[in-house]
């Protein structure tokens, strides 16, 4: 059975990481259950699959990780997105890169630590081309990756006001989470394999 | 339709992190008990998870839910081999504090001190954050840690060298990894999905006994 996380890692059958890897067999089999349900929904009633790549492309760019846009960029081409989306997309993450984690605590003593950076507006020209539900995904997914402890209510409430339902909120914020996990497994190993004891 | 922001009951807010059971209320709509069906009871894996709130939120994508939540035991409870139960909360805990989850931080602090008995070292973590002394194994444990979460990521191979100095075989350096990784998905599931609330001491013996779950 494919495993993404061996794909992008370059963990190969037999190797001293693959073994290691299987010392935790239910993590590693649902971890690619986790991804197989992102990506293979059984409905895409609340969240399409294209709209799952073109978020998952949106996320890995941020993280500047070329094995994971590469990844998650042919799965977007075999999805069947516009053409605009690719090129779309590329413009929203140069505009959106930043460096994480930031942001506010509820006031009181941790307000010493608060730390200010930009809030993600989707480009007017990103808009057009990728609609207003991926727009408002994109401002959700920036906020999600780079400054998490500044949620608050009006940030979900900009996704229903875009056209997504509970459901799709729910979806798309265990994407993003989702993937924030996989691109540090994914770089955590990288590292370790290169660096044999 | 449920398709909108939930209004929070009047609640206290906590302002700093603590070892403390929290309570955790949600920002848009759980689902109800009585609507879950076989295919949601199955994304609960544990049937008491019907309970929470937090669960009742998530399982509103069931099978995302299940292998999430069948991801997060393995790496934490898996006895076999690899890092002490104790440095893998100690890893979930430094990732929460980063990343700033004071609900996250409160419930694998307790695990970390519970397991590790090194409670005064737990909570100068929670009280004075990720570059606090603690000893040169946790030192290394948590910028390991702090490096993995850092967007973009930082680890690199002076990371898996410490660790290494430290004692940690491959099989913990891994949990490290799985640990500190799956926590930024944790984290960022409680942070935006609600928020979280200090219970009222009068039902705090309520909220321990069927609160918002042991994890997250």
């Amino acid at each position: 059975m494919s495993d993404v996380i061996d794909t992008l890692a370059g963990i190969a059958p037999g190797s001293p990481l693959d073994a290691i890897r299987n010392q935790r067999l239910q993590a590693r089999t649902h971890a690619q259950a986790s991804y197989d349900s992102l990506f293979k929904p059984l409905t895409e009633a609340d969240a399409s699959k294209l709209e799952r790549v073109a978020i998952a492309c949106f996320v890995a760019g941020l993280h500047g990780r070329s094995e994971m846009e590469a990844f998650y960029g042919t799965a977007l081409a075999e999805a069947g997105a516009p053409a605009a989306w690719k090129g779309a997309i590329a413009a929203a993450v140069a505009s959106a890169k930043g460096q994480g984690p930031y942001g506010h605590y509820p006031k009181g003593p941790l307000s010493a630590e608060d730390k200010a950076g930009p809030v993600f507006k989707t480009g007017a020209a990103e808009r057009n081309a990728l609609g207003a539900r991926l727009a408002a995904a994109f401002e959700h997914a920036h906020m999600l990756v780079f400054h998490p402890r500044d949620a608050a209510p009006p940030y979900l409430q900009a996704l229903i006001d875009a056209g997504w339902s509970t459901t799709g909120v729910v979806v798309i914020s265990q994407l993003v989470a989702f993937l924030s996990y996989q691109i540090r497994v994914v770089a955590g190993l990288r590292v370790l394999k290169a660096r044999p004891a | 339709m449920t398709d909108k922001v939930l209004t929070t009951p009047p609640h206290v807010e906590p302002v700093v992190f603590t070892r403390d059971m929290l309570d955790w209320l949600p920002w848009l709509e759980p689902m109800a008990e009585q609507d879950l069906t076989a295919r949601h009871v199955a994304g609960l894996v544990d049937a008491a998870r019907a309970k929470s709130a937090y669960f009742r939120l998530l399982v509103r994508d069931p099978e995302v839910l299940e292998a999430r939540t069948k991801t997060d035991k393995d790496i934490f409870y898996n006895p076999e081999a690899g890092l002490p139960r104790a440095e893998r909360e100690l890893a979930a805990a430094a990732t929460s504090r980063f990343n700033g989850c004071i609900y996250c931080a409160s419930v694998h602090a307790r695990f970390a001190a519970t397991y590790s008995k090194r409670v005064e070292d737990v909570d100068r973590l929670l009280n004075n954050g990720v570059d606090t002394d603690l000893d040169a194994r946790w030192n290394a444990i948590v910028a390991a840690s702090v490096a993995l979460t850092s967007t973009p990521i930082t680890f690199g191979p002076e990371h898996v060298d410490a660790l290494r100095k430290v004692g940690l075989d491959e099989a913990s350096i891994v949990d490290v990894i799985n640990a500190a990784s799956f926590f930024n998905w944790a984290n960022r599931l409680m942070l935006s999905l609600g928020e979280p609330a200090a219970p009222e001491k009068a039902r705090r013996g309520a909220i321990q006994a069927d609160g918002p779950g042991r994890r997250e």
